[in-house]
């Protein structure tokens, strides 16, 4: 197992630039999850790692090395594509031992490697069928045994779960973080699924147009997102966004700072660093942030859309300030469509961004610290 | 009852009126096959005699005989053979890494790489009759099998890059990267990865090639003026003289020129069935 550093990597095609500048150092061992929409440079980067893009500018190295110039084949690195890309005119078993009979490993060698991975993915009845014959969960472990067989320096995983159903995905997800556990390989994990980022990562690597917006553990990531961007894509439902003027105590003569939204109503936070009285800002609340009270005096008046059960929980559509909102409840709400509801935000886990620059203000006290592993 | 009674002729009615029109297409495809069969096992005394008939009232070897005895046909047969068999071989490796590099790689010129090749395709051969003549005469390669080997490779390069290009571009380009990460170079991938799963079009593309090179006429008897680089179409008009046309003895020439052509597609016919890289990707 090795560690990757990308330093100032760049690539464009002709005039376009995909990725601006990318530094990002992989410790030995990480599980990193490369997310974003589709086009921010993401399969790019992990394409380039694996030397299947040429670099334009920078360097990458992998345990040390730099790689820039290395043809895939000898970086040494193992990668599980999204298509499974498995030989079709091979067998199960001869899939997995390409790599190690081109490496001309002994043949007692490759026979136990094989089995040992085969039984671990559970593969151990189906190394005689071809691709064909396979289910595509199937298909998916048979892709990841053979990255397995090899033991690589690095494992890159370029959205290896986003053809297969829901449930497989969920089984798959776990399946792979325990596999991480027991081999305990630097891994790098493309994904635009927010959910698999959260749930896999030991880092989350945030890309947008080709620039990495924000680094840090999914908590982290969760709790303090640097931006507009990295807020409104990691967490499912989406943070809420409402747009307003910042003013402090001088101008409400409360404790503290509150954002003033269109409707002229007024949103308590804590007190923003670098934040000025009127300056244009955005107030960013995660839905279980927001509480629907009983009382109308503590709370704004917003207007119910659409009532969502989930199960577990329910989501409420509604309308604040002439924006839709959503609010997350362990309750079993009933309300009436277009029936008004109030509404109060949790003052300290709510964020506040300056509106130009997208940029989160944070609050002069952090309220909850960042966790740090 | 009656419903059922009812569905089941319409579908009587149209699985019969299916078949009956296949059939109707078989027989018109096979028919000038038949009546090249049945010419040439017609001994020439009655040739002219009995009429229409759809069966001749006697046989006969002797067509077959004299064809490959006494005529120069069996040579002429060997030099086809050694044109198609090398123009398909030569035609089909070019257009395979051709295909395969307009199918993978985008590079400076591509565009009109690709455009050129398509005018190649627009001119009437007889327009180029004179041409190539005028550049092949000082090389020394009229009245010969190699020049002919280059024109036949020449014509047919652009259309079976063409071929194999869609081929290429059916496979996905994850299966060649993969193997490029477990250790293979470009050029291995496309040998033990690619390669296999493109056989049906590596067939198609000899097939293709092969039939046009075994039955080209215009070039071999412009290019070629002995009886020693004849092939098997130039060859077939000597059994047209001044005053007759040997018709039973060029159906038995022409019969026994069929063979290869069945034989080469009977090999190849395994490869022509497509659905090898089903399974490769999800699908």
């Amino acid at each position: 197992m090795a560690s990757i550093e990308i330093a100032n990597a760049r690539k464009s095609y002709g005039a376009v630039d995909v990725l601006h500048g990318i530094d990002l150092d992989i410790s030995d061992g990480e599980f990193i999850v490369l997310v974003g929409p589709s086009g921010c440079g993401k399969s790019t980067l992990l394409r380039m790692i694996a030397g299947l893009e040429d670099i334009t500018s920078g360097d990458i190295s992998i345990a040390g090395n730099v790689v820039n110039d290395l043809q895939p084949k000898d970086r040494d690195i193992a990668m599980v594509f999204q298509s499974y890309a498995l030989y079709p005119h091979m067998s199960v078993a001869e899939n997995m031992s390409y790599a190690l009979t081109l490496r001309k490993t002994a043949k007692d060698k490759i026979a136990d490697a094989i089995t040992n991975v085969a039984d671990i993915l559970g593969l151990t009845a189906l190394l005689e069928r071809r691709p064909k014959a396979l289910s595509g969960g199937q298909r998916q472990r048979v892709a990841m045994g053979r990255a397995i067989v090899r033991k690589p320096q690095a494992f890159l995983f370029d959205e290896p779960l986003s053809n297969l159903d829901a449930r497989l995905r969920e089984q798959m997800r776990t399946e792979i973080r325990k596999l991480h556990r027991r081999l305990g390989a630097t891994s790098v994990y493309v994904t635009h699924d927010q959910i698999e980022a959260m749930t896999m990562a030991d880092r989350i690597v945030a890309m947008h147009d080709g620039i990495i917006q924000q680094v840090g553990s999914p908590v982290e990531i969760y709790d303090h997102p640097a931006n507009i961007f990295v807020a409104s894509f990691i967490g499912s439902p989406a943070m809420n966004f409402l747009e307003g003027t910042y003013e402090t105590k001088d101008d409400n003569g409360s404790d503290g700072a509150g954002i003033r939204l269109s409707d002229g109503s007024l949103v308590s936070v804590l007190p923003a660093d670098g934040a000025t009285t009127h300056q244009a800002v955005t107030l960013g609340a995660r839905p279980e942030h927001i509480t629907i009270v009983s009382d109308a005096n503590s709370g704004l008046a917003a207007r119910v859309d659409l009532i969502e059960p989930m199960g577990l929980s329910t989501l409420v559509h509604a309308t604040l300030a002439g924006k839709p909102i959503k609010i997350f409840t362990m309750d079993r709400p009933d309300y009436a469509v277009d029936s008004t509801i109030h509404v109060s935000f949790d003052m300290e886990k709510v964020h506040v961004f300056d509106t130009k620059s997208e940029l989160r203000l944070p609050p002069v006290i952090e309220p909850h610290a960042p966790l740090t592993e | 009852m009656t419903l059922t009674g009812h569905t089941s002729t319409r579908k009587m009615l149209y699985w019969g009126s299916h078949y009956l029109m296949i059939a109707a297409f078989v027989i018109f495809a096979l028919f000038p096959l038949y009546w090249l069969l049945k010419v040439s096992v017609t001994p020439n005394d009655i040739l002219y005699t009995e009429g229409v008939r759809m069966w001749p009232s006697r046989t006969t070897w002797e067509n077959y005989t004299f064809v490959l005895t006494q005529s120069n046909f069996p040579h002429y047969f060997m030099n086809s053979v050694i044109v198609a068999g090398t123009t398909a071989a030569v035609t089909t490796v070019v257009a395979a890494l051709t295909g395969y590099a307009f199918s993978r790689f985008a590079f400076r010129g591509k565009v009109i790489i690709v455009a050129l090749m398509l005018i190649t395709q627009m001119f009437p051969l007889v327009m180029l009759i004179a041409p190539i003549f005028k550049i092949l005469a000082p090389l020394g390669l009229t009245d010969s099998l190699t020049g002919l080997i280059i024109v036949y490779t020449a014509f047919n390069v652009p259309f079976a890059t063409f071929l194999m290009q869609s081929f290429f571009d059916g496979i996905p380009k994850d299966l060649e990267e993969a193997a490029m990460i477990d250790g293979n170079t470009r050029f291995e991938a496309f040998r033990a990865i690619i390669l296999p799963l493109t056989l049906p079009g590596v067939a198609a593309t000899l097939g293709f090639v092969f039939t046009a090179a075994w039955s080209e006429l215009l070039f071999a008897l412009m290019l070629v003026s002995s009886e020693s680089a004849s092939t098997f179409p130039v060859g077939l008009l000597s059994f047209v003289s001044k005053f007759s046309v040997d018709f039973g003895q060029m159906m038995a020439a022409g019969v026994l020129a069929l063979i290869p052509a069945c034989l080469f597609f009977l090999l190849i016919q395994r490869y022509l069935v497509q659905g090898l890289t089903a399974g490769a990707v999800k699908g």
